[in-house]
């Protein structure tokens, strides 16, 4: 009998959940570039190849996540969070997707492995950036918590010390980078020097990937400072 | 004068039939907005607020809604400008045109304010009706000057309200051990400000007058109460298992009994000033036929105000519920501690101009008190376009309200008088 209510449609939905859920897509695309640097390691390219199909479908479901949060996002929305940066939000967080792929479809092609004697180093070197994507989702999970305060007190300590230590494990991945990068100066001489180059980019592109989910929880960080 | 020799007793008759039609709308649909924060944040049952609501709006329209019905029956007219008879036809007109606005607006999903359509049906049949000089238009200008500033007070408050639970509450290391020790207060403040009014302007019925004074210290007491009650209630809420994510669930339940009293406040507020939409303009007919002139200092008497009341109450039971089941059903993003705080703020708003006799949208209160609320970062997201498209009605419901009290005005005339 009655048509929609408009106090009912007074309260749009948050647009923290769906972040969230972004945020879960990007971190298990991210998870499987490690699985991926196992099987190319032991030069499973059948096993990398199914790694990377995985990947590529997580990086696609985020990318439709970022769609739909976008669309969600009109400028008439008086939200406690503003809107820029939300949508600053999920395109860094969008952009550690796209990296993960990148890096695992760069390597597939090229049937990349690193010299023996680094494998080891380059396996850390993942597993400190996946901890800095990881570190990024705890600091995105607090955002309900951070909403129910107010965005006041305790909970902002919080999430101040989750950024601080975001802020160290990226400092930390920066400088096992730099590590890495030595270790393969001193090997560039004796190896193909095209496939050298690309490994360097591949160095890259992990660098930027922790570089990427630490600007996500830094963005945080600029949204509790207000 | 003939007029009200011929057909007293039938226009009489008529007006209480329009006057009931009327209130049972408000019942019907306009308290679903007075309820619809305490239900959508679950604070609530529907069944707990269709009683709370029948309970106290009966209460609001009763024992405070003399002031605002006084102001409806004569205050914005000059009643030595219109004759008796035209006086009666007009307030039928208007409450007519307001019964029907209100109920395609119910139809249409529309959000209408009462108040805007009755002030714009009588300004609109004593402008047009009679004479442009038979409205004060003074005193239209303030209740219009109010309905700007009433959202944006009721804002202010929720946004202070707000504010303070955040400050002493919500960041505190244990969130529930200082809600259990602060909303108390806020139960205080609740009992207050409703019972301040019942003293002040609503025991004239009863027969009992006081002093100020007197007025003040009996809320206070009563407020009292109302607190150490509530603090009762509290005690039965228990921590649950100390998962984080349970920690703030069991602040928002400590807010949730808080809600039971902001409720109380909420359709209290709202009967007191609304009922005066549906029994102002039978209370000015009443007048008229009975004494043969319009006094200007006559009381309302009490059975309007309880025939309002009662129409409330039957529309409620008999459709309000869905309607509040409806809205309720569809409001997924407020929490106690939020809904609470536009409540109270609202309230208080609404009580304030009920005591001094000014009629206001509840509704437009109550968006305004979100607003605060949002101010303060309290809520996820608010929908400006909706706030916007809320606002904005009155530019319809004014003039429609107006538009039809005039058809219906000369209907009656050519019915009655030709």
């Amino acid at each position: 009998m009655l048509g929609t209510h408009s106090l009912t449609q007074l309260f749009a939905r948050s647009p923290i959940k769906p972040l969230q859920e972004h945020m879960g897509s990007v971190v298990s695309c991210a998870e499987h570039v490690i699985e991926f640097f196992k099987a190319s390691n032991n030069g499973d390219w059948q096993r990398a190849a199914e790694c990377y199909q995985y990947i590529k479908k997580l990086e696609n479901q985020a990318d439709d996540e970022k769609k739909q949060i976008r669309l969600q996002l009109p400028r008439s929305l008086f939200m406690a969070i503003p809107r820029n940066d939300l949508l600053t939000m999920v395109s860094h967080q969008d952009k550690v997707a796209n990296i993960s792929k990148d890096i695992a479809g760069l390597m597939l092609g090229r049937e990349m492995q690193f010299p023996e004697s680094m494998r080891d180093d380059v396996m850390f070197f993942v597993e400190s950036a996946l901890a800095v994507v990881w570190k990024a989702k705890n600091v995105i999970d607090e955002l309900d918590e951070l909403l129910e305060t107010g965005f006041s007190g305790k909970e902002v300590e919080t999430v101040k010390r989750l950024v601080s230590t975001l802020g160290h494990l990226e400092h930390d991945n920066d400088d096992i980078e730099i590590k890495i990068r030595a270790q393969l100066r001193k090997l560039e001489a004796k190896l193909p020097p095209v496939d050298v180059v690309f490994m360097y980019k591949i160095i890259d592109q992990i660098g930027k990937l922790a570089n990427s989910a630490q600007k996500v929880g830094d963005h945080v960080h600029v949204i509790v400072a207000r | 004068m003939i007029l009200i020799a011929e057909y007293g007793h039938i226009l009489i008759i008529l007006a209480c039939m329009f006057g009931f039609f009327v209130a049972w709308g408000l019942g019907a649909n306009d308290v679903a907005n007075a309820m619809a924060t305490s239900v959508g944040s679950r604070a609530l049952t529907i069944r707990q607020a269709l009683m709370i609501a029948v309970v106290f709006e009966f209460a609001g329209a009763y024992l405070a809604g003399g002031e605002v019905t006084s102001t409806i029956s004569k205050g914005m007219i000059d009643a030595s400008m219109i004759s008796p008879d035209l006086l009666v036809l007009g307030m039928l007109a208007s409450m007519l045109a307001t019964g029907i606005w209100l109920l395609l607006a119910s139809l249409k999903g529309w959000p209408v304010s009462t108040t805007h359509t009755i002030v714009g049906a009588i300004v609109g049949f004593a402008a047009v009706g009679v004479g442009v000089d038979s409205v004060h238009w003074g005193k239209i200008g303030g209740i219009a000057l109010s309905w700007v500033l009433s959202p944006a007070l009721a804002g202010i408050i929720a946004f202070m309200l707000f504010r303070s639970v955040q400050m002493f509450i919500l960041s505190a290391d244990d969130p529930f051990a200082k809600a259990q020790k602060l909303v108390p207060f806020y139960m205080f403040y609740a009992g207050f400000f409703v019972s301040l009014l019942i003293m002040l302007k609503g025991l004239k019925h009863v027969g009992v007058d006081l002093e100020a004074w007197q007025s003040i210290a009996i809320a206070v007491l009563i407020a009292t109460a109302v607190a150490l009650f509530g603090k009762f209630l509290l005690t039965r809420v228990k921590p649950s298992s100390d998962e984080k994510a349970s920690r703030f669930a069991d602040v928002e339940r400590v807010f949730a009994v808080l809600m039971i009293f902001s409720a109380c406040a909420m359709a209290f507020a709202h009967g007191s000033n609304d009922v005066s939409n549906a029994v102002g303009p039978l209370a000015a007919i009443v007048g008229v036929v009975g004494s043969g002139k319009i006094a200007a200092q006559t009381a309302v008497p009490s059975w309007v105000l309880l025939l309002g009341a009662v129409g409330l109450v039957t529309g409620l039971v008999t459709l309000g519920y869905k309607v509040i089941a409806t809205i309720g059903k569809k409001i997924t993003e407020l929490t106690p501690s939020r809904g609470f705080a536009a409540e109270l703020a609202a309230s208080s708003t609404v009580v304030m101009a009920s005591a001094f006799g000014i009629p206001l949208s509840t509704t437009h209160a109550l968006v305004g008190a979100i607003l605060g609320v949002g101010m303060a970062r309290g809520i996820g997201a608010i929908d400006l376009r909706v706030v916007g498209s809320i606002f904005a009605t009155w530019i319809i419901t004014l003039p429609a309200g107006a538009t039809l009290s005039i058809i219906f005005f000369f209907m009656f005339k050519g019915m009655f008088a030709g």
